[in-house]
């Protein structure tokens, strides 16, 4: 064939590739600065200062924004992760296992908890729970069917999450607990789990920041004044107030936790990346 | 003379259609060590890896210390505290600290007190020569250090019979040498010993006995001085030539399946 070098073929008329390249930076800045010149031009600043950025208000709602609704919203999510860690774990050892029957109500389980809404979740723990066992009280009162519901949804992504980190524990860790004389269960508990949880820290703990935002769903289960959590606490106030600089404040409560936990992750994520090399 | 340490009696073992051993049987008296070599593919390590059970047999019976292991309800986690395996890949535990990696074992399998195992720990760390690393992560070792750790790890449960599946593989050139100069020191204290290994010198100077196998059967069985020195086979021959010389290998045609070859 007589396919010609293409270093010998004369240049194109046009831009070289360095003119290409500056030439589409410069596109990307100015739509960049024209998005920004727009919004800050068309928004009424005044009115959303007004309805969002009222210092007094504001203020009138320390120190219970944090004592009382930061405060729930911690312990909902906490609880509701430890829930859903026991049972993920139990899960993830039921896909795993070599009992059919355990797989397939492992699969199951992991199938309907993923597809569901985390608010059905509640819905159906607020109402459906009391309803099939008439008489039984979750115990913990609210707090316990905020970790029961947290719990079913979480259990169902952490089980994906420890079973993928246990699988992804090299064979020979364990052929050389079984060939030292460990039990497949002493194995599992004492050099396979624990070297699986550094692998999956981060999805864990990118778990636990969604799990933080859908503790607002509470309020689907009807809270008592001391029960609310940050979204029910700022929107009580917001009407209370016929403004929503409460709605502000609890959002940046929200993210005074989940971005420092963002933070966190990228560094394990990169230390984890940096022990691989 | 005793009942042997190791007895391995018409052992066939298949991965699917993929017979990988086809009829082996080998005997291994106490304080012996034995070297088995041959072809890659040759069933050497499936072998190995049947005498603690890691592969379970198709068919067949081994033996330890006159223990079937192959008997479906015997207790082969008892069975294995006797059996210490040492592996290509080390197999050391990351998260834990050297240490760590030889004291964990004994007290969750064996139920030693804390004093007992970190004193056992120390004991087998020094006669591997590496008591300075106790408190290092084996990340931060050689690969000839982590497999001594991983020998000093077999030791400290006690065993009566080490199973070795190519502990030199993975290591540099330079550094094979400390973990040989340890299996020979194990070898001359009365260990005994089964050694899947292409360390022909190893096996020549330490070796009892050298096996050689092919197409998952046992083709040569004897001193090293006779399997090595003058073997008896034409694969035998074969095998050791590319093995001691590789350079003056000819291109052959490839046969299809090595581990499927027909019986001689």
């Amino acid at each position: 064939m007589t396919d010609t070098d293409v270093r010998l073929q004369p240049k194109k008329k046009g831009l070289t590739r360095r003119q290409k390249r500056s030439l589409s930076r410069g596109a990307q800045y100015a739509v960049f600065a024209a998005a920004v010149i727009a919004f800050a031009v068309t928004a009424d600043w005044g009115r959303l200062q007004n309805q969002f950025a009222q210092a007094d208000i504001a203020r009138q709602m320390f120190p219970d924004v944090i004592t009382l609704a930061l405060k729930n919203t911690v312990l909902y999510t906490l609880s509701g992760f430890v829930v859903g860690l026991v049972l993920g774990m139990v899960i993830a050892l039921m896909r795993l296992s070599s009992v059919g029957p355990y797989r397939w109500l492992a699969s199951v389980y992991i199938e309907i908890f993923r597809g569901l809404p985390a608010l059905l979740i509640f819905i159906f723990v607020g109402v459906a729970v009391p309803l099939a066992f008439p008489g039984t009280e979750i115990p913990g009162g609210t707090y316990g069917k905020v970790a029961l519901a947290l719990g079913l949804v979480s259990a169902a992504y952490m089980a994906e999450t420890i079973r993928a980190g246990i699988q992804a524990v090299p064979k020979g860790q364990m052929e050389a607990a079984r060939s030292l004389g460990f039990s497949p269960a002493k194995a599992m508990v004492s050099i396979i789990v624990p070297q699986a949880f550094r692998i999956i820290l981060p999805p864990l703990t990118n778990e636990l920041v969604l799990l933080f935002k859908d503790s607002s769903l509470v309020l689907f289960l009807g809270v008592t004044l001391e029960e609310r959590e940050l979204s029910k606490f700022g929107r009580d106030l917001a009407s209370t107030t016929a403004n929503s600089t409460p709605i502000l404040v609890a959002g940046l409560c929200y993210l005074l936790v989940t971005i420092p936990l963002s933070f966190v992750v990228r560094r394990m994520e990169t230390k984890a990346q940096e022990a691989i090399r | 003379m005793s009942r042997p340490e190791i007895e391995v009696r018409g052992l066939h073992k298949s991965f699917g259609d993929n017979e990988v051993l086809r009829g082996i049987d080998l005997e291994i008296g106490q304080g012996e060590v034995v070297c088995v070599i041959g072809p890659s593919g040759s069933g050497k390590s499936t072998l190995l890896r049947c005498v603690n059970l890691l592969e379970e047999p198709t068919k067949g019976n081994v033996f330890v210390g006159g223990t079937e292991v192959t008997d479906p309800d015997v207790d082969i986690d008892a069975v294995r505290r006797r059996i210490g395996m040492v592996f290509q890949q080390f197999n050391l535990f990351p998260h834990l600290s050297v240490t760590e990696n030889l004291t964990l074992p004994q007290r969750r399998v064996l139920g030693r007190d804390k004093a007992t195992a970190a004193r056992t720990a120390a004991e087998n760390l020094a006669r591997v020569g590496l008591s300075e690393k106790a408190d290092a992560y084996p990340s931060s070792l050689s690969g000839g250090q982590q497999q001594r750790v991983a020998i000093a790890r077999a030791l400290a449960m006690g065993p009566e019979v080490m199973l070795f599946d190519e502990p030199t593989s993975a290591l540099d050139p330079e550094l094979v040498g400390d973990v040989l100069a340890v299996m020979r020191m194990l070898a001359r204290e009365g260990m005994t010993m089964m050694v899947v290994t292409h360390e022909m010198t190893f096996a020549r100077e330490v070796a009892d006995r050298v096996v050689f196998m092919d197409g998952g059967v046992i083709v040569e069985d004897g001193s090293p001085e006779r399997v090595i020195g003058d073997p008896q086979h034409e694969r035998t021959r074969h095998f050791l030539s590319r093995l001691l010389d590789p350079a003056m290998a000819e291109v052959e045609e490839e046969t299809s399946d090595q581990v499927g070859k027909s019986e001689p």
